[in-house]
């Protein structure tokens, strides 16, 4: 407290003010561009057109189900990332990259990587092919795919930042207690972890619903199947702007919607 | 206070218990078991190797400088650290190669590290919803949750209580699960100095009624005094004197020992 009041009462040289000010212009004036020039009149009828409402519907689900699938797959990569602190240092920092490749990765990158794996050519996606005649790219099913494989180290951090946070002798105390392994996961690890877990799918959700660059390349732009809000309002651009803006007024609406639910309830930074 | 915690579980609890006496009371030896260490650890650089028997009612104090290897002891009985050799037996029972929560040994921790997310309630019933629903775990709580002056409190989270009242939570956590061995690490170090003597009383009264083997680690002869009734010295991972401690006032066998006794304690 006393910092905070002495970082509040100190003065800023003004050309670093300055300097700030502009940096709060980068960030917002396109949003305040995209509020002022939105075709206010026209939002209803663009929203309630029928390719838009489909590319939501199918927006949503697929982030939807790809947060379900981070949260199945996440918690457990977190505890193992947690765990991993005892390894030595090699395996260690292997498994830390694994997981922090993809925030860093340009996500068109992690399309094609997706395609080399799972294409009909792939590594793996030739013996789906062969084998069971699967084919996975340009289905809903790469969108999910996708959107986990860039939104997954999101709930994996959040989670492992709330593990770090909480006193893991908890856990030693259960034992005593008489709980298993699993007893202590369910009844001591998972409850402490709470917050985190619903940050970090809170975060995952939204970065599955923005996914731009690798759904387009995995799973292309079909209408109905792999177009999501993103690529539909991308696409729009080229057609019609004000279609375009309504969509991304849409995104940016959940975005902020997102913000608030956060809002220092969840976000790490925010309560420690 | 005189409600005995462990009648109703006796009559309406886990059946075929393992041979412990059905007169759960255990204010004499008969029916609980000792505890007998002998083993060797690693705690970072420091070795620890020590042997002791612990009689049921005839607590142990270990008591040493910090990093002399107490806590990690402790947790070796527990289980909760690896052994580099060794045996621990409780009764006939021997357990260095069981996990943690099989070895009846019930633990209280230096700063009590109850579970921040349950009330007091589910502290204390912890250890009978590890067996069971929830409901049977409350209603098994209730006894020790009066037993231990926590009912008023039950609906707490540990977060609203103070020191004391923490301890006592621990206590009761660990005392409902019902184990062979009580282990407390450091039990009086989370509190203020000036509630230390009456809670150093109540703890002695409440180790006593458990009647089972106990370990204190300590690093002040006033607990050792209150609460054991024989001190094991341990100094850099090894056991340098042991006996009464009223032996070892007569004669301590090393410096620390020495200015330990001569400080005054608290």
């Amino acid at each position: 407290m006393a910092r905070a009041a002495a970082r509040g009462t100190g003065r800023l040289a003004w050309p670093i003010t300055a300097i700030a000010v502009v940096a709060v212009a980068v960030l917002v004036l396109p949003l305040v561009a995209l509020v002022v020039r939105a075709p206010w009149a026209d939002l209803p009828t663009l929203l309630a057109s029928s390719s838009v409402l489909e590319a939501l519907v199918l927006s949503f689900t697929t982030a939807v189900l790809a947060t379900a699938i981070c949260l199945v797959l996440g918690v457990p990569l977190a505890l193992l990332v947690a765990h991993a602190e005892s390894w030595s240092a090699i395996p260690r920092r292997l498994l830390r990259a694994a997981v922090t490749v993809p925030l860093v990765l340009p996500p068109v990158v992690g399309g094609i990587a997706l395609l080399v794996l799972l294409g009909r050519r792939g590594l793996i996606g030739q013996w789906l092919d062969e084998l069971f005649g699967i084919t996975i790219p340009f289905t809903t099913g790469a969108v999910v795919i996708a959107q986990v494989f860039v939104a997954l180290p999101f709930l994996v951090f959040a989670v492992e930042g709330a593990l770090r946070s909480s006193d893991r002798r908890t856990e030693l105390a259960a034992a005593t207690l008489g709980a298993s392994r699993w007893q202590v996961f369910r009844h001591v690890t998972l409850p402490l972890v709470a917050p985190g877990v619903a940050a970090g799918g809170v975060l995952c959700f939204t970065r599955a619903l923005g996914e731009f660059g690798a759904t387009i390349t995995f799973a292309g732009s079909l209408p109905g199947t792999t177009r999501t809000l993103p690529i539909a309002s991308y696409l729009a651009m080229q057609t019609d702007p004000d279609e375009a803006v309504a969509l991304a007024l849409l995104l940016l609406a959940v975005s902020v919607l997102v913000l608030l639910t956060l809002r220092d309830r969840w976000l790490p930074g925010a309560t420690a | 206070m005189s409600v005995d915690p462990r009648a109703p579980d006796a009559a309406g609890g886990r059946p075929g218990d393992d041979g412990r006496a059905a007169d759960p009371a255990g204010r004499s030896d008969a029916g609980r078991p000792g505890l007998r260490v002998d083993i060797a650890l690693s705690y970072g650089a420091t070795r620890i190797a020590a042997a002791f028997d612990v009689r049921p009612g005839h607590p142990l104090a270990i008591i040493g400088p910090n990093g002399a290897g107490k806590s990690s002891l402790l947790a070796a009985i527990a289980g909760l650290v690896p052994l580099d050799a060794g045996e621990i037996s409780i009764g006939r029972r021997r357990v260095d190669a069981l996990p943690s929560e099989r070895r009846r040994v019930g633990m209280v921790f230096q700063d009590y590290v109850l579970f921040p997310h349950l009330t007091v309630r589910d502290n204390v019933a912890f250890a009978a919803r590890m067996r069971g629903s929830r409901a049977a775990a409350r209603e098994a709580a209730r006894p020790w949750l009066e037993r231990y002056d926590l009912v008023t409190l039950a609906d707490r989270l540990p977060s609203e209580l103070s020191g004391g009242q923490r301890q006592r939570a621990a206590l009761a956590r660990a005392l409902a699960a019902e184990p062979d061995v009580l282990l407390l690490d450091e039990p009086m170090s989370a509190l203020d100095v000036e509630v230390r003597a009456e809670m150093r009383d109540e703890l002695a009264t409440h180790v006593r009624d458990f009647g089972g083997a106990t370990v204190l680690v300590t690093h002040s002869p006033a607990d050792a005094a209150r609460l054991a009734d024989a001190v094991l010295v341990l100094e850099g991972g090894r056991v340098t004197q042991r006996g009464t401690l009223e032996a070892i006032r007569a004669a301590p066998a090393t410096p620390y020992v020495r200015r330990l006794l001569a400080a005054s304690d608290d």
